[in-house]
């Protein structure tokens, strides 16, 4: 198996592209990989083709800025030069889109990897009696465990300095797509992976409508879940720690 | 309660009650040592010449004598809870496996390592499974590494003062190093072809929390090992058995256990693990997203509470230092509360992100007297007091507690932490 990694000379466009993923366009959405025959094949769960990835906001962290990638490629290129001794070994099997689909549940908070269905908030709150209440206390205000709804009045953001206010879904968390993807892989407790889509996205718009991001009569599928703009979206910013004689 | 637990929360009552955090706690407001929980034993016997005996046979598996008993610290006996290192107890700078500091979200999952595979696919040309036996197969590397909670030292950071009863093992037990062995990642994203337009991957575990973290592409290139032994042997199944992910001087959480998929992608994946958990929220109404870096710490592991020294005259002030970012370079003791320092020695070896052991004699005149250490990185970064710290992120900052800590002897050799 040949190695194909972009000769030198072509790092630069690489450069160029990796500056572009900033602002995705549609076509980035899925990872195409080019199977032993060179037929694409699409690796991941992709919602219905016709969806377009809604656009992740310029200031998310974790959107390398021109000189993080410059850094990326340096590492990847010093990387590469400290194994470049070493053969192509060959080891592994190549890995089916039938073997990966089975792993693969991760949602992006461009709602990539969200399957397809829908569920609505009121299906959502008769399921969070059933399995959830214990846990989550009748309007997630928390009970045993950990609050899921409340919100800081004017949506402020006071947590480094004040602990009256819990931390919650709707106080703080940037993504309602990290919602979906936590209850379907780690949720109820005593009977994780459970949920079928259906009943992950009815959940989640029953939590949103408790936090008072959804209105009662609201559904949720692979379209609208991204599309929710959490109050506390803009508040994360990158480390800017990098030791030196400054604290931060 | 429960949210409060990884960042060093103070116990529920739920969790005094259940006792699993000692008895002793809930009188003084601090969680008491589990060896203090144990029910007491009768002390082992010894004969009274043992030069006058044959001794044991050999054994199949080695244990320690009857009279060493130490213990992890457990705060809670739930699925999501951890355990503590007995820093007190330990020298040099390996902390036996059985000993290591644990964190779970869900418990530790019971994994046949026949069936085991890794699947690394995403924005790569080859998308493949590795079973155990091929990450073996693969050139190994093996490093001698700190591996720490985040969330470690939180208790003694929100709570100043309150808690005068802690043992280095409450206060900032979730940090242990082992010799970590398996294969850079590197070599396996070369192999599998991938992509320079990935910036990032996720990394998920094969635990009932399928716990995910994304990670920067960046760290594959430069430390990141896949991870299957830990000192010398197959890792314990609370450390991830069979496989890990190793990220050097990274918050532990990052270091995904029971490692079953990487999927490279151009940019992250936004987890519970990195949006509700693991941000540090910051004054200016902000949260720090994605702070892997583990900042330098040290932390003197004697005399500390509860120990008691037996009268004035010389003691070897000793501790352990880190950095995330490479070489501790300094460590320095101060014995008056602060206002004078002098070096502590390194001792061999000085590794980058691993514990290292400094130590300083100490002449005790018997009278009060607080100590205090404070490590130097390479990048010159000094360890900060708690006020710069809390200038910095504010009062209830979530994670990454490096701050001074100092101890208290009083005058009958009892010593205190004290903030
Ligand atoms: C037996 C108790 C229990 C039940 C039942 C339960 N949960 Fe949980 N839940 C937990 C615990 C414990 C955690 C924290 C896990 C950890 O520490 O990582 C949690 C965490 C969560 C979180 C993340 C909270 C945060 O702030 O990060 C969400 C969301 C959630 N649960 C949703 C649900 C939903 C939806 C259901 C019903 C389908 C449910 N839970 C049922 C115990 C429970």
């Amino acid at each position: 198996m040949g190695k194909s990694f972009l000769p030198a000379s072509c790092t630069a466009a690489a450069a160029l592209w990796l500056l572009s993923a900033c602002a995705p366009e549609p076509s980035t959405g899925s990872a195409v990989v080019a199977a032993e025959d060179g037929a694409a094949t699409p690796v991941r769960s992709q919602p219905a083709p016709s969806l377009p990835r809604p656009e992740l906001h310029p200031g998310m962290p974790g959107l390398l800025n021109g000189a993080e990638l410059e850094a990326l490629h340096e590492a990847r290129e010093r990387g590469l030069r400290d194994i470049e001794g070493l053969p192509d070994f060959g080891f592994g099997e190549a890995a089916s889109p039938e073997r990966i689909a089975a792993w693969d549940i991760d949602i992006g908070p461009d709602g990539e990897g969200l399957p397809p269905g829908s569920g609505s908030v009121e299906r959502g709150e008769t399921l969070y009696r059933l399995q959830c209440v214990q846990c989550h206390g009748a309007r997630g205000e928390g009970s045993q465990f950990e609050a899921l709804a409340g919100r800081v009045p004017g949506d402020r953001f006071p947590f480094s300095e004040d602990r009256r206010y819990p931390i919650t879904v709707g106080s703080y968390w940037p993504y309602a797509t990290t919602l979906f993807d936590y209850i379907r892989r780690a949720m109820p407790q005593a009977a994780p992976g459970s949920l079928p889509p259906d009943d992950v996205y009815a959940l989640t718009a029953f939590i949103l409508q408790l936090n008072g991001l959804l209105e009662s009569g609201d559904s949720l599928d692979a379209e609208s879940l991204p599309r929710i703009r959490m109050p506390a979206r803009d508040r994360f910013v990158r480390d800017d720690r990098r030791g030196g004689p400054e604290v931060r | 309660m429960a949210k409060n637990r990884e960042n060093g929360g103070l116990p529920s009552r739920r969790e005094l009650l259940a006792g699993v955090v000692g008895t002793a706690a809930v009188g003084a407001g601090a969680v008491a040592s589990a060896q203090q929980a144990d029910a007491p034993k009768p002390r082992p016997r010894a004969p009274e010449d043992p030069t006058k005996m044959q001794g044991l046979v050999p054994r199949p598996l080695g244990e320690r004598s009857a009279f060493e008993t130490p213990r992890r610290l457990v705060r809670v006996l739930e699925p999501s809870s951890s355990s503590r290192t007995p820093l007190q107890y330990l020298q040099g700078i390996v902390t036996p496996a059985d000993l290591h500091f644990e964190r779970h979200h869900a418990g530790i999952p019971n994994i046949d390592p026949e069936r085991y595979e890794l699947l690394i696919h995403g924005m790569v040309e080859r998308p493949q499974t590795f079973t155990l036996a091929d990450l073996k197969r693969f050139p190994a590397e093996s490093k001698l590494r700190f591996l720490e909670c985040s969330g470690n030292g939180g208790t003694a950071f929100q709570n100043q003062g309150r808690f005068p009863n802690m043992s280095p093992q409450e206060m900032d037990g979730l940090t242990s190093t082992s010799e970590w062995t398996g294969v850079p990642l590197k070599l396996l994203f070369r192999e599998v072809g991938a992509r320079p337009e990935a910036t990032w991957f996720l990394a998920e575990g094969m635990d009932a929390a399928v716990m995910t973290r994304s990670v920067p592409m960046k760290k594959a290139w430069d430390d990141a090992i896949v991870a299957y032994a830990q000192n010398g042997e197959p890792l314990r199944p609370e450390q991830g058995y069979p496989v890990r992910l190793f990220l050097p001087g990274w918050e532990g959480n990052a270091s995904v256990k029971w490692l079953r998929r990487l999927d490279l992608s151009d940019r992250p994946f936004m987890t519970r693990e990195e949006t509700s958990k693991y941000t540090d929220p910051l004054p200016g109404e902000k949260a720090r997203m994605f702070s892997f870096g583990m900042d330098a710490k040290s932390l003197i592991t004697f005399p500390t509470f509860p120990e008691r020294l037996g009268g004035p005259g010389w003691w070897e002030i000793r501790g352990i230092a880190w950095t995330g970012r490479g070489l501790i370079t300094r460590v320095e003791i101060s014995t008056d509360g602060g206002d004078t320092w002098e070096d502590a020695e390194l001792q061999d070896p000085v590794l980058p992100k691993c514990h290292v052991r400094f130590r300083k004699l100490w002449n005790w005149d018997g009278r009060g007297a607080t100590l205090l250490s404070r490590a130097t990185d390479e990048t010159g970064y000094v360890q900060p007091t708690r006020d710069a710290l809390l200038a910095a992120r504010g009062s209830y900052t979530r994670y990454h507690y490096n701050q001074i800590r100092s101890w208290r002897v009083e005058s009958d050799g009892q010593v205190f932490f004290a903030g």
